[in-house]
């Protein structure tokens, strides 16, 4: 059934007898805008191109078309502790100051060979460095790392953090999960037994 | 001043205070619905229904500001954008802890029917008998026979899919066809109830997420968007909002008044009836009064104790129905969060097409029949099985077009399930009136004095063991056996204080859920429970509640209220 025709069928349900109150109970929450984050537009721009190495266009889009950038701005600002904020801020400086010891360039000036070369150096040495810092909580999932209030661990290796955000900000984005993976609103039903065949993406949620 | 009189009045407007407006209004009483927080009118104001996961700001991720706003809600999973305003805020509505206790309030019409796990399952004759057996705690005063008939009417009303399994420890129901298992849970049911001779089953869940519409209410089936807690625009669960409300407001006896918070039930010691009830505006801080003939408490457990707890008190200290010594004692909530996970070999060539709001159900087995452990009663298992997808383990992945494709495909099948387990009545298991803090409005508040003890520490071992057992016996690969530890409240599911009982020296409501002191009072929510069972416990509310309804309006007709 179509959605139209669905939500058509339902309208018919009956009001509720009141006389007091017209306030929301579920927050409708507002976009943030990048004035209300700790980042520039030139931020993301570079969040954009540095996600890309991680999540490169194929015949699929890639990060930078999903903005990516943009919502780790917002993410990095509201749902990290100041310690994460300084340990990812530090990162994207520590990967400009690379670039220009290994190529004499900053990273936006760097070709996409480069970029990779440096992001797989920087992805092993991430691993190493977790591993050291006995680092484990959330550190091999695509979910950014969830630190309550007031946590002073050892954060994440900064590249870690990057590359967190990254999927993240991609899959859960609108060409991260209709372009890339699939998503359908309302299914209407449940099938537990679909032929699958290698190659077929998964489902966004 | 006739506009503040009604027949009866009714304390929350959750699944059990839903069901009391709906039965009451049914049989022709003027009722007055009090709902403390804000109200939600269905459809209108799911305003998060049609969002997708890229509409919420933070990605439905918890902000640091969330975090600090809901010290309690954030121990669990039910901080997140999605969910954010539907659950009580913590600093106008605090409780002290004596022993960590987590409580998740849903402060608003329709309560937590709107936020709750659907899962629908009838007590057991067994579970009745349970205390007066083993010597725990008091006897129900009723059986599975006095409530078989009142679940066979919630249950075609609410709209209940399940299968009928024909266990005596999982008695069918009134159901709608069951959501189909995958086919994964299918073949590890089979190998399960082979390699355990047919003790231990894996059935298909049984929710109030239906799979046939009611169209003469309005309600379409559930169209497998798996986003229930934003409030269902298809009307495809229970909740009071698709379901008792609109019945109730269909009679015109309804009246609903949201932002009310009852600080008391007036008491008569003369007449030893209840009169009406005081209440403050949360607007506003006004207090009106309003008096009616009954009235039902249904304020979710620890709120309905609260209610009795500050009523009367010029009569028993301790509040109304604390002449028993038991008012607020024995609060009881489900055990979980231990279970196995797996991972499913032999099925690569499958997966699933949307997304179901429920798993299967593996219903008690310990302890039952000629099981005999060293601790008592016991639990059941939800899960399900599924393939993961993109927040899969990416350890050994790199970065860059070889991680997109992989990242973009279904990983293996994977298999899980978390116990539930039963939580015995201990009266050293209580909650009181904190008169040193109060909350937004200047009225007391509650304080949590309840933990698990050895029954339940001895049961979880089981509890994790019995699933890895499971898995293994079903020949699957990378068996992992977890305990992510408990804390009382975090199954949701406060029970017991206010139990139902023979006696009024050792329980604060009888048979029909009467307070003993003071008869034209009856609650009918979680408060009411004299044991836990492991099964979820909302459906027993519903018929506690309609079977409750029914026996007070013959009450008032014969002139006993």
């Amino acid at each position: 059934m179509e959605r139209r025709a669905l939500l058509k069928l339902i309208a018919t349900a009956t009001g509720t007898a009141m006389f007091a109150g017209n306030a929301l109970a579920y927050e409708n929450l507002r976009p943030v805008p990048l004035s209300a984050t700790l980042f520039t537009g030139e931020d993301v721009a570079l969040f954009n191109e540095m996600a890309e190495v991680i999540i490169p266009q194929t015949d699929t889009p890639g990060a930078k078309a999903a903005n990516v950038g943009q919502t780790m701005a917002v993410l990095v600002t509201d749902c990290y502790t100041p310690l994460l904020q300084k340990t990812f801020k530090e990162g994207v400086a520590t990967i400009n100051t690379l670039c220009q010891s290994k190529y004499n360039k900053a990273f936006l000036q760097l070709d996409m060979q480069q970029r990779e070369a440096l992001f797989n150096e920087l992805d092993v040495e991430a691993k190493a460095a977790n591993l050291a810092n006995r680092v484990w909580q959330g550190v091999e999932t695509g979910k950014p790392s969830q630190w309550e209030p007031g946590t002073d661990e050892p954060t994440p290796h900064y590249f870690t953090l990057l590359k967190q955000l990254t999927l993240y900000c991609f899959f859960t984005s609108q060409v991260g999960a209709t372009k890339v993976l699939r998503y359908i609103s309302i299914p209407g039903k449940y099938d537990g037994n679909v032929p699958y065949k290698k190659g077929d993406k998964a489902w966004a949620t | 001043m006739a506009t503040n009189e009604y027949d009866a009045i009714v304390i929350g407007s959750g699944i059990s205070g839903g069901w009391a407006a709906k039965e009451l209004t049914e049989k022709g009483l003027k009722v007055l619905m009090l709902e403390r927080g804000k109200n939600i009118e269905h459809i209108k104001d799911y305003q998060n229904a049609h969002k997708e996961d890229w509409d919420y700001p933070h990605r439905d991720l918890p902000t640091q500001k969330m975090k600090l706003d809901y010290p309690v809600l954030k121990r669990d999973y039910p901080l997140n954008e999605k969910t954010l305003g539907m659950w009580a805020n913590e600093k106008e509505n605090p409780y002290t802890e004596d022993k960590r206790f987590d409580w998740f309030r849903g402060y608003h019409v329709g309560g937590r029917s709107l936020l709750w796990g659907r899962q629908s399952y009838r007590l057991n004759k067994e579970d009745f008998e349970a205390n007066a057996k083993e010597g725990i705690a008091v006897d129900w005063p009723i059986r599975y026979e006095d409530l078989a008939p009142w679940y066979d009417y919630v249950e075609k009303f609410a709209g209940i899919s399940g299968n009928r399994d024909g266990l005596d420890v999982l008695p069918d129901g009134i159901y709608q066809p069951p959501m189909p298992m995958n086919i994964v849970e299918e073949t590890v049911a089979a190998r399960v109830k082979e390699a355990f001779k047919g003790t231990r089953h894996i059935l298909h869940g049984r929710t109030s997420n239906m799979t046939k519409g009611k169209p003469e209410e309005g309600r379409v089936h559930c169209q497998y968007r798996n986003k229930c807690w934003l409030g269902c625009p298809f009307g495809g669960y229970f909740s009071t909002q698709a379901s008792t409300l609109p019945a109730a407001v269909k009679t015109g006896n309804l009246t609903l008044r949201p932002f009310s918070i009852v600080k008391e039930i007036l008491f008569n010691k003369d007449k030893q009836r209840a009169t009406g009830v005081e209440i403050i505006d949360a607007e506003t801080n006004q207090t009106y009064v309003f008096k009616s003939k009954i009235i039902f408490v249904n304020a979710s457990a620890l709120n309905s104790a609260w209610v009795l707890m500050n009523s009367a008190t010029d009569v028993w200290e301790g509040g109304l129905g604390s002449s028993s010594g038991e008012l607020g004692h024995n609060v009881m909530d489900h055990h979980f969060r231990v279970g196995a996970s797996a991972e499913v070999e032999g099925f690569d060539d499958k997966y699933t097409y949307g997304r179901r709001p429920s798993g299967f159900y593996v219903p008690r087995f310990r302890n039952w029949g000629d099981d005999k452990r060293d601790y008592l009663r016991g639990f059941g298992y939800q899960g399900s099985a599924s393939r993961s997808g993109w927040r899969k383990d990416i350890a050994e992945m790199g970065i860059g077009a070889g991680l997109k494709d992989a990242i973009s495909e279904p990983g293996p099948w994977t298999i899980g399930m978390t116990a539930f387990g039963e939580m015995l009545p201990h009266h050293d298991n209580r909650i009181y009136l904190n008169k040193k803090v109060t909350d937004k409005w200047g009225l007391p508040v509650l304080a949590m004095d309840v933990e698990i003890k050895e029954n339940e520490l001895k049961m979880r071992k089981d509890m994790q063991q019995d699933a890895v057992d499971m898995f293994e016996a079903a020949g699957l690969k990378n068996v992992q056996g977890w305990d992510a530890t408990y804390a009382p409240g975090m199954g949701i599911h406060e029970m017991g204080t206010a139990r139902m009982g023979r006696d009024p020296k050792t329980s604060v409501l009888n048979a029909h859920n009467q307070v003993w002191d003071a008869p034209n009072v009856f609650v009918t929510d979680g408060a009411a429970m004299t044991s836990g069972s492991c099964v979820n416990p909302s459906l027993t509310y519903m018929a506690l509640t309609a079977r409750a309804a029914d026996f007070a309006v013959e009450e008032l007709k014969r002139g006993n209220l």
